[in-house]
């Protein structure tokens, strides 16, 4: 599935979640069920310092596709990590790049993105598009 | 004895229009008071009588409307005088907030400190009660030292004897810690300072609003705080300084209003309290400060300060019912603020799910990082009250939590 396909599926999956507590429900639960990275893997180049929670993230490339391993302290950033990851997993650096998150506002979650927030999340889509970026210039 | 305004919860919501809106179509309960309070339509109507009626520059001007100004901004001053009970008004010095005047203090006042000196601070300081310290100490080659606390918050007042000597400057100590809600014994800790020889500077951000305040029977010699934080506007806040001390700290910054004369050659410095803001000051936040101050004045003190106790001491009992919960600051001497945990569950998240339900509360480390150390947590989740609070806010609040605790456990 392309990046665009994979956010209207989300779209989709959330429009049946019609009051907060369905969606936050289900937000918790794709954080729980995300698997949690190595202790090693939590290093502090991987951190990214948010206000309140803590996002690790990691990155491979394999035929030119790349894998995202991301965790967090707090189990609603985690949900929400495990949805860009959902998006962003196996995709090309070039495609990463020239996306657009769009899904995050349109699920009613733009508050989580938002700078006040300081869950690491803004910064978290912005390290994807770094990663995206480092990986497509080697290419 | 003056009259004073029943204290009614129910009266006094009526003056906060703030209060009276949903958020996610629930009503909101508003427990961040320890960020900032909400404001009584009192103060919005001044101001906007301000700036539709006497907006004009301060101080100088001979124009009508600016003798209106200036009256009201001193009148002002005057009324926040007589509710700290300074010697005089020329005590009371406009400030940004309790942050801009810790910098004040730490600049100018920290410009009579020699090498060798001592800044003693205590465990419990919000960072803008660190940080400038921290700074005059590294300017200076002063060194900072701490006073620590025990496991329920509470200063280690028996070991002050090795953190305090004749090499202490400054003692500056938080009358009401942001994070824990401890009311420390500040009439003691300022003898102490005074016994070495140090002048005592009270962080009073967190209890301008919750106790009554008399400088003099302190005997401070410098009491900090908001405006926002006491039902007053933002972007305003007052350093009150003994005028001794006042006198013979230079100025903190130059510019116009704190001159008396500029030359190319040399300038000379405007009286007191002038000589401390320079620049054209937050006319309005002066102005709609006092009236704030008003506005708080017009309770018995002790109504305020029982409700409010009431309701720490209520939401602290609801909260103990919960399996797992961690309170941080356990003092019997607190008031004002519930700051707590939940075993297994990040604030982050128990805020998040608050805040879904309508209520505010504030979660992370409430700029408090060495305290966060001391306990070894990330952050907490904080409830700070206020005059217009309710027991049936909390008992909301609770049954907000016993969802959102089975949320995400």
């Amino acid at each position: 599935m392309s990046i665009e396909e994979k956010q209207k599926q989300i779209i989709e999956d959330f429009e049946l979640l019609d009051d907060w507590e369905l969606k936050y429900e289900h937000i918790i639960e794709l954080g729980k069920s995300l698997p949690q990275i190595e202790d090693k893997k939590k290093t502090e180049s991987n951190l990214i310092e948010g206000c309140q929670s803590k996002v690790w993230l990691d990155s491979v490339l394999k035929e030119n596709k790349l894998y995202f391993f991301a965790d967090s302290d707090a189990i609603i950033t985690k949900g929400i990590i495990a949805l860009l990851i959902d998006v962003f997993n196996g995709q090309s650096p070039e495609d990463i790049l020239n996306s657009e998150v769009y899904f995050i506002n349109q699920i009613g979650l733009q508050e989580h993105l938002s700078p006040t927030r300081a869950n690491g999340l803004l910064s978290m889509v912005k390290k994807i598009k770094m990663e995206a970026i480092k990986n497509a210039t080697v290419n | 004895m003056e009259n004073k305004r029943r204290f009614s919860v129910r009266e006094i919501r009526e003056d906060f229009p703030s209060l009276r809106q949903l958020v996610y179509g629930k009503n909101l309960v508003y427990f961040d008071n320890g960020a900032t309070s909400q404001k009584p339509q009192s103060v919005l109507d001044s101001i906007n009588k301000f700036y539709s009626k006497d907006n004009a520059n301060i101080h100088r001007g001979v124009h009508h409307l600016s003798q209106k100004a200036t009256n009201e901004f001193e009148e002002s001053r005057k009324t926040i005088a007589r509710f700290l009970n300074a010697s005089t008004h020329e005590e009371i010095i406009f400030t940004k907030g309790t942050t801009d005047g810790i910098n004040l203090i730490a600049f100018s006042f920290g410009e009579l400190l020699k090498e060798g000196d001592e800044v003693l601070i205590t465990a419990m300081e919000h960072h803008s009660n660190i940080v400038p310290w921290q700074m005059l100490c590294e300017r200076k080659k002063c060194s900072l030292k701490v006073l620590p606390i025990n496991e329920n918050g509470e200063l280690l007042l028996e070991e002050i004897d090795q953190y305090i000597s004749e090499k202490t400057k400054i003692f500056a100590f938080t009358h009401i810690s942001n994070t824990l809600g401890t009311v420390n014994p500040i009439k003691e800790l300022v003898q102490k300072a005074h016994q070495f020889g140090a002048v005592a500077v009270v962080d009073g951000a967190q209890s301008i609003q919750h106790k009554p305040i008399d400088v003099q029977d302190l005997n401070c010699d410098f009491y900090l705080f908001s405006g926002h934080k006491v039902y007053g506007p933002t972007g305003i806040g007052v350093l009150y300084g003994k005028e001794k001390w006042l006198e013979k700290m230079p100025p903190y910054q130059g510019g116009g209003d704190m001159i008396k004369k500029v030359t190319f050659q040399k300038t000379t410095y405007n009286e007191l309290p002038f000589k401390f803001e320079a620049g054209t000051p937050h006319i309005a936040g002066g102005i709609c400060l006092g009236k704030a101050i008003e506005y708080l004045s017009q309770f018995n003190f002790h109504d305020i300060e029982k409700h409010e106790t009431m309701l720490t001491d209520y939401a602290q009992d609801l909260l103990y019912t919960f399996e797992d919960i961690v309170i941080y600051g356990e003092s019997k001497h607190k008031t004002g603020v519930v700051s707590f945990n939940i075993e297994g569950i990040h604030p982050f998240d128990l805020g998040t799910l608050l805040d879904k339900q309508g209520i505010a509360v504030r979660t992370g480390h409430h700029c408090t990082q060495p305290l966060m150390d001391f306990y070894k947590i990330p952050g907490t989740v904080r409830c700070s009250f206020a005059l217009y609070n309710t027991k049936e806010e909390i008992d909301f609040f609770i049954s907000a939590m016993d969802k959102s605790i089975r949320m995400l456990k």
